[in-house]
């Protein structure tokens, strides 16, 4: 594998991984921890496969996927938010929920336990490969100006470092934070529809653990949206390498896979205090 | 009490409901789904003891989660405990070819807690000497089990071109209780389940009679208060995660000891995430738990045994469902603010 490849490589498995991250970036902020990042991808990327049979179309696609997570979340908002679930509790209700049910429907649309037939929408060659990276970087910048800029963006901040002076200046918690779990799931969705473009269908399980990779890297970058891109893009690189490695010499393949996981325990542990110094203080 | 059971009945009843939807959504009569459902579990000796193998390693999981829990810990990670367990259990049993059973069977019994135990430990030190949230650690760890067993297994543990390792020695068994109960006929259930039983009877106290065990669930339920009384905080939940590991280790009693007598990939998956469920609904007494186990144990034979008219995969859907209903009628019965966690539980995720 020679430079350009491995670079191409990484900044197209870096995509996901983004999404995924600046979603929980919003969701996390904002006080409502999301380990169901993972679910919502695995939706995302079904409904992104669903919507482009149906259709035909890579519009319709990443719209199926966008609103397909934003309210797969919305349930999570709804238990969390709303009705004083632990956010850990429901978020491992979700992710089951979200491997069972897109294998469910997998069988009982396409008659098939591995894999939706080939989406002919996602062929795109040229331009159409560069929507979702595109889509992303937007993603990133406009979550960037939303958390620095925009007066809502620091209500959200608010909500989840100190709810209580939220609520004095007259404003509730509340929907901030349903919003800021929907907003995730919708922009994970995305991330997923980039895995299922990438191989032009759905697999069952295809996300793999990228979600939680996601949320790995959110809580590296000290939930900060810029520098949790850039995890990503360290994520991403490991993935890559793995590939290359993988077209060489099979039989290490397994091992390499525990790379990024093994990585991310030895950095947090590397880190030490200022691992969780950053934690938004009303996050549960 | 009797408001709690209440809530937890009604939370099952609006999950079964969505269960029926989904069996009406997907073209087929629920009434004969659930026949089918029920023949295949309570159904028969077979079935009935096949749904008893289904719910032990769920005793040991649940009960991991429900160790945690008492100190304000949430062990997600009980799945990769499980599975590095299982493989130490599985390649450690090939290599006692000649030991007898008395002596096998312990020794056994203590690698799984330990490899159990030790597989929890980093994460029970990132979370209460850095803040790191123990469902962080807990994901990773489980990431890291699961590719690290495959490695293992493709490096050499297995046979050739198989993802399973060789066949333990002839005392590493756990006997069937078919042996004792000709009526379980040739079903997978095994001593595994009164070793289960037996754990859960002699742990769930240890809370309430022991000065640790108080310690313990006064560490979780608040830790400043518990500074202030001069208990180590921080060792006892640590102390209360790696058992909880250890625990959830135990699990492979009842899939490797006694059902397959080697280990192979993807062994017992999903038990560790099912323990949660389990934990919720069994709400930490002996009955509850073992009712919850045998109900999570029902729901996947009786998986496998609709599977040929409805995918087996929607009982995860209806386990999801049920975890959220019950957590919602918790709150519901409780008739208080929501609080969200433990306050100990807080950190970061």
């Amino acid at each position: 594998m020679n430079g350009k490849t491995l670079l191409l490589q990484t900044l197209a498995s870096a995509v996901p991984y983004a999404f995924a991250a600046v979603g929980g970036t919003i969701c996390e902020r904002s006080g409502v921890a999301n380990i169901a990042l993972e679910g919502a991808m695995l939706v995302g990327a079904f409904a992104a496969a669903a919507g482009g049979l149906a259709s035909g179309s890579l519009f319709v696609a990443l719209v199926s996927a966008f609103v397909a997570g934003g309210a797969f979340l919305a349930i999570h908002g709804l238990a969390v938010v709303r009705l004083g679930v632990s956010s850990i509790v429901s978020g491992v209700a979700m992710n089951l929920i979200a491997a069972g049910g897109t294998r469910f429907l997998l069988r009982a649309i396409y008659g098939s336990s591995a894999n939706s037939p080939t989406v002919e929408a996602f062929s795109a060659s040229g331009a159409g490969r560069l929507i979702l990276p595109a889509l992303a970087i937007v993603a990133l910048a406009a979550t960037l100006f939303f958390f620095r800029k925009t007066a809502l963006g620091h209500w959200l901040v608010a909500a989840g470092e100190a709810p209580e002076a939220l609520v004095a200046t007259g404003h509730s918690v509340a929907p901030i934070r349903f919003w800021a779990v929907v907003a995730s799931g919708a922009l994970a969705a995305l991330g997923g529809a980039a895995l299922a473009v990438d191989l032009r269908q759905f697999q069952g399980g295809m996300t793999a653990g990228r979600g939680f990779i996601a949320l790995a890297a959110v809580i590296l970058s000290g939930w900060r949206p810029g520098r949790a891109a850039l995890a990503c893009l360290g994520f991403a690189l490991l993935d890559a390498v793995q590939v290359g490695l993988q077209a060489e010499q099979s039989g290490h393949a397994e091992l390499l896979s525990a790379f990024p996981y093994l990585a991310t325990l030895l950095l947090l542990i590397a880190l030490g205090k200022r691992a969780g110094e950053r934690t938004p203080r009303a996050l549960s | 009490m009797n408001r709690r059971v209440l809530g937890v009945v009604m939370a099952l009843l609006a999950a079964m409901i969505l269960f029926e939807c989904v069996v009406l959504g997907y073209g087929e009569s629920p009434r004969a789904v659930l026949r089918m459902l029920f023949e295949g579990t309570w159904g028969s000796g077979y079935g009935i003891g096949q749904t008893l193998f289904k719910a032990t390693p769920l005793l040991f999981t649940g009960l991991a989660v429900q160790v945690g829990l008492r100190a304000g810990l949430f062990n997600i990670g009980a799945e990769g405990q499980l599975v590095v367990a299982s493989f130490a259990v599985g390649w450690l049993g090939t290599k006692l070819g000649g030991l007898p059973a008395p002596v096998a069977i312990p020794l056994l019994l203590a690698t799984a807690f330990v490899a159990g135990a030790a597989w929890a430990l980093p994460t029970a030190i990132l979370r209460l000497r850095q803040n790191v949230h123990e469902v962080l650690g807990a994901i990773l760890s489980n990431r890291i089990a699961d590719a690290l067993v495959a490695a293992l297994l493709a490096g050499g543990a297995a046979i050739k071109g198989t993802v399973h390792t060789a066949d333990m020695g002839a005392g590493c068994m756990l006997p069937r209780l078919g042996a004792f109960v000709p009526a379980l006929g040739a079903s997978a259930a095994s001593l595994a389940l009164p070793l289960a039983l037996v754990v859960v009877a002699a742990v769930l106290p240890l809370f309430r009679k022991t000065a640790i065990g108080r310690e313990i669930v006064l560490s979780g339920s608040n830790p400043t208060a518990s500074t202030a009384a001069g208990v180590p905080v921080g060792l006892r939940r640590g102390l209360a995660y790696v058992a909880s590991g250890g625990l959830a280790g135990l699990g492979a009693a009842a899939t490797v000891l006694g059902y397959k007598g080697y280990y192979e990939q993807g062994l017992g998956s999903g038990a560790g995430f099912l323990g949660l469920a389990v934990a919720l609904l069994g709400r930490g007494s002996f009955f509850g738990l073992a009712l919850a186990a045998l109900l999570f144990g029902t729901l996947q034979q009786g998986g496998l045994a609709v599977n040929a008219i409805v995918p087996k995969e929607v009982m995860d859907v209806f386990a999801g469902v049920v975890i959220v209903a019950v957590a919602i009628a918790d709150r519901w019965v409780a008739a208080v603010p929501p609080v969200k966690t433990p306050a100990a539980a807080q950190g970061a995720a």
